[in-house]
C-alpha cells in the first residue's frame, strides 16, 4: 500500500477501546487473529477470508492512488428534531466523533484510482452505523456536483444502516436530494459506480446505492432494503441461509459482481477505464 | 386497536342518538324535539373540542390510520375520469399501488396511489398498503407515461412503508425504490404529491419526490413508521408511542421543515367526518398547483425541483476542528 498520505495521518482514529489490544476473534471462523496482521491484510481474516468492516480512511487509502483532496471536510450535523432519548442527539454524535475519529459517517473528495481522475465518497459504519443524515446528503450532493463540473466519474462506497432516525424526515429527504444529484450527473453522461460493503441497507440502498451504472458488492456484505430485525418483527418467518448476502444478490440479478477486497482496486480500475474510454472517431 | 376510535366512542354514541332523534322529529310531527336536539348538539360540539382539540403525536398517528379515513381510491374516484392500468409487465400486479390515466377538472393526468383496505379481507388483498417491488415498477411505468404524453403526475401517499419481506428483498425492493426516485428526479413534467394518510419511509418517498407537496392536516410523514423506528432505535416495537413523539411527523412539523408546501385543514375530528369536502379541497389544491407548474419550461421545472431538495438539511462548518488536531 502507498505510504500514508498527510491528510490521513492528520485524522488517524484513536485506538479502539477493545478489551484486547493485540488480538481479535474472527466472527466467521472463531480463530484468534493478530490485529497487526489483520491491518496488513486489509482487514481480511488470514485464516478464513472473512471481510471485517473497513474504516473509511483505510478504504480511501486502499483505493486512491496517492493524494485525496477532501471536500466538505469540516461539515457537522445540526439537530433538526431537537432529538433526545437516552441522551441528546448532539451528545451521541460527539461521542461517535471521539470514538471513530470521524466528524461524520462519510468522507468525500477527489483523487485518482488506477490513474483515472474520480470523485470518491466512502461511508464509515463506525460513525452512527454509517447512517445518512444531513451531512451525508450534503457531502454526496457536493461530490456529485463536483464530478459533473469536472466530468469525472463518481465512486461511492456504501456502508450504512440506512437513514438516521435521529434526524427524522430530514434524513429521509436526503434520499431525494442524493437521487436528484445522481440523476443530474447521469444526464451529463458522467459514469457513476457504487461499491456496496457490509452493511448497505435502508435509505442508502434504496437511493444512490442502487442508482449506479455499475454496482459492485464486496464479498460477504449484507445488502438489502429492510434490516433483519425489522423483517423479523414484521413477518416472524425464519430467514433463509445467506439471505441478503452479496452472493444472494448476485444470484438474484441485483448487483453486477461480487469482488474480494484484495481485488477491489483492480476491478474498479477496469470498470472505470472501460466506462471512460472514448469511442475512436 | 385504533386509539382514536376508542377515544371518540362517547362521541360516536352521542351522534347516533342525535341522528335517531332527528329522524324521529321528521317522522312524528306531534312532539317538538328541537330543544333536546339543540342541547345534545351543543354537547357533541363540546365533546369534539375536548377529544380532538389537542391530539398527541401518537393520537395523530392513529388519526392518520383511522379505519374510516378517505383512501387513495376515494380521491381517485372523484376525478372526472379514470382508467386503472395494471401490472409491472414483469412479475405481477401489486394491488397496494393503484395507477392509471385520469382527468382532473378537465386536465389529463397520470395518477399513482398507495391503497390500503377498509377491512381485514381488503387489507390482506392490498397488503395493508405496503407495496412490493413490482408495485413500484408499475408506478414507474405510469411515471414514464406521464412524461411521454406531457401530463402532470399526481400521487397519493398512504403507506406504513415498503413491504419488508423475503420476496420483496429477492426481487429488489431497494432497486425498485431507488429507480423510482431517480425517475421522479428527472421527470420532465409537473409532479404533485398528496400525503393523505401515512407517509412511512422510503416506501412513501418512492412516489413522493415532486414539485408541490400537499399534506392533509392529520396525515403523518416520517423517516420510518413509529413501530419500525422504535425497533431500529431501541430494539423494541412497543416503544412506538415514544418514537411518534420524537420523530416530529405531524403536518405542522413537515411544513415548518419546508418539506411540505401546503397543508389542507381537516374538519375537527378528521377527514372521515367530511370525506366529500376534504377530497374536494385536496383536488382543488392539486388543480391550482398543476396550473401554476404547467406554465414552467421543463428545464426550469427540473431546476426548481433540484433546488427544493438541495437546500433540505441541517449542517454547519465546524470552526475548530478538534478531531483534526
Amino acid at each position: 500500500m502507498a505510504p500514508t498520505p498527510n491528510w490521513l495521518r492528520r485524522r488517524a482514529p484513536k485506538p479502539e477501546a477493545s478489551s484486547d489490544p493485540l488480538w481479535v476473534v474472527c466472527p466467521e471462523c472463531n480463530e484468534r487473529v493478530y490485529k497487526k496482521d489483520l491491518a496488513e491484510r486489509l482487514f481480511v481474516c488470514p485464516k478464513c477470508g472473512h471481510h471485517f468492516r473497513l474504516g473509511s480512511l483505510d478504504r480511501v487509502a486502499l483505493l486512491a492512488d496517492g493524494d485525496f483532496h477532501e471536500i466538505g471536510a469540516n461539515l457537522v450535523t445540526g439537530d433538526p428534531l431537537q432529538w433526545v432519548d437516552r441522551i441528546p442527539y448532539p451528545q451521541k454524535t460527539s461521542q461517535d466523533r471521539s470514538k471513530s475519529g470521524m466528524l461524520e459517517s462519510i468522507v468525500v473528495g477527489t483523487c485518482r484510482i488506477g490513474g483515472i481522475d474520480v470523485g470518491l465518497g466512502v461511508m464509515d459504519f463506525a460513525f452512527r452505523g454509517g447512517t445518512m443524515g444531513s451531512v451525508v446528503g450534503e457531502k454526496i450532493a457536493m461530490l456529485l456536483e463536483e464530478c459533473g463540473r469536472r466530468k469525472v466519474p463518481a465512486v461511492l462506497v456504501c456502508a450504512s444502516g440506512g437513514a438516521r432516525m435521529e434526524e427524522g424526515v430530514i434524513a429521509l429527504m436526503q434520499m431525494a436530494k442524493t437521487s436528484l444529484a445522481v440523476q443530474r450527473l447521469g444526464a451529463l453522461g458522467v459514469p457513476f459506480v457504487t461499491v456496496l460493503t457490509d452493511p448497505t441497507t435502508g435509505g442508502v440502498s434504496a437511493s444512490f446505492g442502487f442508482q449506479a451504472d455499475v454496482i459492485i458488492a464486496e464479498t460477504g456484505a449484507a445488502i438489502g432494503f429492510a434490516g433483519r430485525r425489522v423483517i423479523d418483527q414484521t413477518i416472524r418467518q425464519k430467514l433463509p441461509d445467506g439471505f441478503q448476502s452479496a452472493e444472494f444478490l448476485l444470484e438474484h440479478g441485483q448487483v453486477d459482481m461480487v469482488v474480494r477486497r484484495t481485488e477491489l482496486k483492480g476491478c474498479l480500475t477496469n470498470v472505470l477505464r472501460l466506462l471512460t474510454m472514448k469511442v475512436p472517431a | 386497536m385504533n386509539v382514536i376510535v376508542e377515544l371518540e366512542k362517547p362521541l360516536t354514541e352521542l351522534e347516533a342518538i342525535l341522528r335517531d332523534l332527528k329522524n324521529r322529529q321528521r317522522e312524528t310531527q306531534g312532539v317538538d324535539l328541537t330543544p333536546k336536539i339543540r342541547e345534545l348538539e351543543e354537547k357533541a360540539q363540546q365533546l369534539r373540542a375536548e377529544i380532538f382539540g389537542n391530539l398527541t403525536p401518537w393520537q395523530r398517528v392513529h388519526m392518520a390510520r383511522h379505519p374510516k379515513r378517505p383512501l387513495a381510491l376515494d380521491y381517485i374516484s372523484r376525478l372526472d375520469d379514470f382508467v386503472e392500468l395494471h401490472g409491472d409487465r414483469t412479475y405481477r400486479d401489486d394491488p397496494s399501488i393503484v395507477a392509471g390515466l385520469g382527468v382532473l377538472d378537465g386536465i389529463p393526468v397520470c395518477v399513482i396511489g398507495e391503497q390500503k383496505g377498509r377491512d381485514t379481507k381488503e387489507n390482506l388483498y392490498r397488503n395493508f398498503g405496503m407495496p412490493h417491488p413490482e408495485g413500484y415498477r408499475k408506478a414507474q411505468r405510469i411515471m414514464r407515461l406521464a412524461e411521454k404524453f406531457h401530463r402532470p403526475l399526481v400521487t397519493f401517499i398512504d403507506t406504513p412503508g415498503a413491504y419488508p419481506g423475503i420476496g420483496a428483498e429477492e426481487r429488489g425492493q431497494s432497486e425498485a425504490i431507488a429507480t423510482s426516485l431517480k425517475l421522479l428526479a428527472g421527470l420532465r413534467t409537473p409532479i404533485v404529491v398528496n400525503v393523505t394518510g401515512e407517509g412511512g419511509s422510503g416506501g412513501a418517498l418512492a412516489i413522493g419526490l415532486g414539485d408541490h407537496i400537499v399534506m392533509l392536516q392529520h396525515s403523518i410523514y416520517s423517516v420510518a413508521s413509529p413501530e419500525p423506528a422504535a425497533t431500529i432505535l431501541w430494539r423494541d416495537a412497543t416503544k412506538a408511542e415514544e418514537a411518534a413523539k420524537r420523530l416530529r411527523l405531524t403536518s405542522d412539523d413537515l411544513f415548518e421543515f419546508g418539506i411540505v408546501d401546503e397543508v389542507i385543514e381537516e374538519p375537527l375530528g378528521g377527514a372521515q367526518r367530511d370525506p366529500e369536502g376534504t377530497i374536494g379541497k385536496v383536488l382543488a389544491a392539486d388543480r391550482r398547483a398543476i396550473e401554476r407548474l404547467m406554465k414552467l419550461e421543463a428545464d426550469t421545472l427540473l431546476d426548481r425541483r433540484y433546488e427544493k431538495y438541495r437546500k433540505l438539511g441541517s449542517h454547519s462548518e465546524l470552526v475548530h476542528d478538534r478531531a483534526a488536531r
